[in-house]
């Protein structure tokens, strides 16, 4: 089976392909999304200038897009660390869950403390859960070698059942005792509540949060020991251990660091924006699978998942704000979903050349 | 005496099991080749939705448009496969993320989701349900009768496949180069299997398959379309794989018992009996974790383990 086109590896890549990759991902997805729009008789363009015009073009706007991108922020890091360490972690999700039921514990318990320690509180018990909730698939995998993938994958639904447990099957300690009909979350107390800034538009606290966590991870991947340790086990796990590289103990610290980022945004999701643990609201919003879509699309650069997490929270504030008759539903998560695949494809200019079949000579002379 | 919990309860677990089977051994197929697919549960929506959608607007005899209706979902997960091959063995891209790519595209929140709206498939039940059969009027016998002979015929189809499947791996030539495929591809290219060709088939069956198990859904356990009406059901069908050590006969098994989990509290909940559900739901998780850890070490790896070189993009040496 002759190929028209074949791909070549780089020897280096061109620094323009880092952001030239994600804008043509984002393109193509649209492209090929506006395909499918056609298809089934709805107008793209009018289509995409209503989640544009509802995602970006005001400080109202804005500020939806900052409370959705906010969760993808916190999960696209936490993927983004892992990946770039070549692990695969996609446990963001149950790690997400787990943030925030240690922030909503820490958040109902601490009531009558001074605001700040309240919050620093929920922001270290949020990192322990979702820490040591993640630590345990580092740990297994250390340990006994078994694939993170489907272990983390498998921890998401056991967390996803934790929460039912707590808040629909049990009276525990995150049920509030008066809701009787329908059971809910115990509402944290009133200093629990994380500050909302207000510069012109209204800006979370977890927010500033994420793009601080974004900081201190780009240092410490960029100008650390540990993390040029890291990329080292990621590139070339045999040299690693030649050079005495703990990777064992490396990766279970990864993924507690990875799980702690993730909690911190269980935490946001508490102190920030719902004041409960929402078991229903949580899982149904799928925060740890879209921040795979953040950090492949942001190539696992802190910096830019940030900044993708704007862009697909916007898109995803879109969906819910015009959600209705001539909006169909499921139309945001085919973008996101494009949008992986143009990224993951587009993975593939940085890594190969493309050329014509035709051409082979000439590439193995050069 | 079939209103016995146990006649009752083995019953439901083949009646809930049968579509975890399904996609479980399609995935089953495309890891024996090599390729990864984590898109099993956006694959398993897709076949629910277009299915749904032909058996409200095809006319015809019952069980035309109900045959019609499974092919049709089964080759648009298919075609949902056909992109994961794409991405997976010909772009050789990482192939967790393909594989999530998909379930996010196709998912409950996406494609499945979108198509169901715009096609107003929700708005109505399938006019043609894949009906549960009297086989030879047996239904009633004592104890096997709501077993055996009580189904759907997915249900009597997935024991042949079983069969026929089991064949195909152990017994017959291509089978063998499948396994070598996913084993060491770079052996069985120098033997002059056609590695590409191996990974896409097994990767778009893995498709097909999983498109009947959503069919399965959308017609028989809920004839109404309900968005993301698989609940997971789709990474089950992975947890169902490794539980089965890659061999269909034992995924059946698996299938059969996580059907029973799924069941046990609703039953259990008919008869008063109160037991914590969660407990029940987690148990396939949790015991996918307990098996994944016991086959990932020394001789259990060697002989029940994934194939080798599961989720890892051939290359050809480059000269």
């Amino acid at each position: 089976m002759k190929s028209p086109v074949r791909l070549e590896r780089r020897l280096t890549q061109p620094k323009s392909l880092n952001w030239l990759v994600p804008v043509l991902s984002v393109v193509g997805a649209l492209v090929i999304g506006a395909i499918v729009l056609m298809l089934t008789g709805k107008n793209p363009i009018s289509t995409y200038h209503r989640i544009l015009t509802t995602a970006f073009t005001s400080f109202d706007s804005l500020e939806g897009t900052l409370r959705s991108a906010t969760p993808l922020a916190f999960t696209g890091l936490c993927a983004a660390i892992t990946f770039r360490s070549g692990i695969i972690n996609i446990g963001g999700e149950g790690q997400f869950f787990m943030g925030a039921v240690g922030a909503s514990l820490a958040g109902i318990a601490m009531g009558g403390q001074p605001k700040t320690i309240i919050i620093i509180g929920m922001i270290l018990t949020g990192m322990v859960f979702g820490g040591g909730y993640a630590a345990i698939a580092g740990g297994l995998k250390a340990k006994f070698n078994t694939n993170e993938i489907i272990i983390t994958l498998m921890m998401n639904y056991i967390a996803g059942i934790i929460l039912d447990y707590l808040i629909f099957d049990s009276n525990s300690y995150w049920r509030d005792p008066k809701s009787f009909g329908f059971p809910s979350g115990k509402p944290i107390v009133d200093a629990a509540r994380w500050p909302i800034f207000h510069l012109g538009m209204d800006i979370p606290f977890g927010f500033v949060l994420a793009i601080g966590v974004g900081a201190v991870l780009w240092f410490m991947y960029s100008r650390t020991r540990f993390g040029f340790e890291m990329g080292v086990i990621s590139d070339a796990p045999a040299a690693a251990r030649y050079v005495g590289i703990r990777t064992r103990w490396k990766i279970v610290v990864v993924m507690g660091l990875a799980g702690a980022v993730a909690g911190i945004g269980g935490a946001s999701d508490v102190g920030n924006f719902r004041h409960i643990l929402d078991a229903k609201g949580l899982q149904l919003a799928g925060y740890g699978y879209t921040g795979i879509v953040v950090a492949a699309l942001a190539r696992y650069n802190p910096f830019g998942a940030i900044f993708v997490a704007v862009l697909i929270g916007g898109l995803t504030n879109a969906g819910y704000a015009l959600q209705g008759p001539d909006f169909p539903s499921g139309l945001v998560g085919t973008l996101q979903g494009l949008i992986l695949f143009t990224a993951v494809a587009g993975e593939v200019l940085t890594r190969y050349r493309i050329r014509r079949a035709g051409h082979e000579a000439m590439a193995v002379t050069a | 005496m079939n209103h016995n919990l146990f006649v009752i309860m083995a019953a439901s677990a083949i009646f809930y099991g049968t579509p975890l089977f399904f996609a479980a051994l399609g995935e089953l197929f495309a890891e024996r080749s090599g390729v990864l697919n984590l898109g099993v549960e956006g694959m398993m929506l897709i076949g629910g939705v277009t299915a749904s959608w032909t058996s409200q607007h095809l006319s015809g005899t019952s069980w035309f448009v109900v045959l019609v209706s499974i092919l049709v979902g089964a080759g648009s997960a298919g075609l949902v496969a056909l992109l994961h091959a794409f991405l997976a063995v010909t772009l050789r891209v990482n192939q967790t993320v393909a594989g999530l790519a998909i379930t996010i595209f196709a998912g409950g929140l996406g494609l499945s989701s979108y198509f169901a709206s715009v096609w107003g498939v929700a708005a109505r039940p399938a006019t043609h349900p894949i009906r549960i059969l009297n086989v030879g009027g047996f239904a009633d016998a004592p104890i096997v009768g709501p077993i055996l002979f009580h189904q759907t015929i997915l249900t009597y189809f997935s024991w042949v496949l079983v069969v026929v499947s089991t064949i195909y791996l152990f017994r017959t030539r291509i089978g063998l180069q499948l396994r070598a495929v996913g084993e060491s591809p770079q052996t069985a290219d120098a033997m002059g299997i056609n590695v590409v060709k191996y990974r896409y088939i097994h990767t778009v069956i893995g498709g097909l398959l999983a498109g009947i198990g959503g069919t399965y859904y959308s017609l028989t356990v809920i004839p109404t379309w309900v968005d993301g009406m698989t609940k997971g059901a789709g990474w089950i069908a992975i947890a169902l794989v490794i539980f089965g050590f890659w061999r269909p006969d034992l995924t059946l098994v698996g299938a059969y018992l996580f059907g029973a989990f799924q069941s046990l509290s609703l039953i259990l909940k008919a008869r008063n009996v109160h037991i914590n559900g969660d407990i029940l739901n987690a148990m396939p998780f949790g015991m996918t974790i307990i098996i994944l850890v016991v086959v990932s070490g020394g001789w259990a790896k060697r002989r029940l383990g994934a194939p080798a070189s599961l989720g890892v993009p051939y290359e050809r040496e480059e000269r």
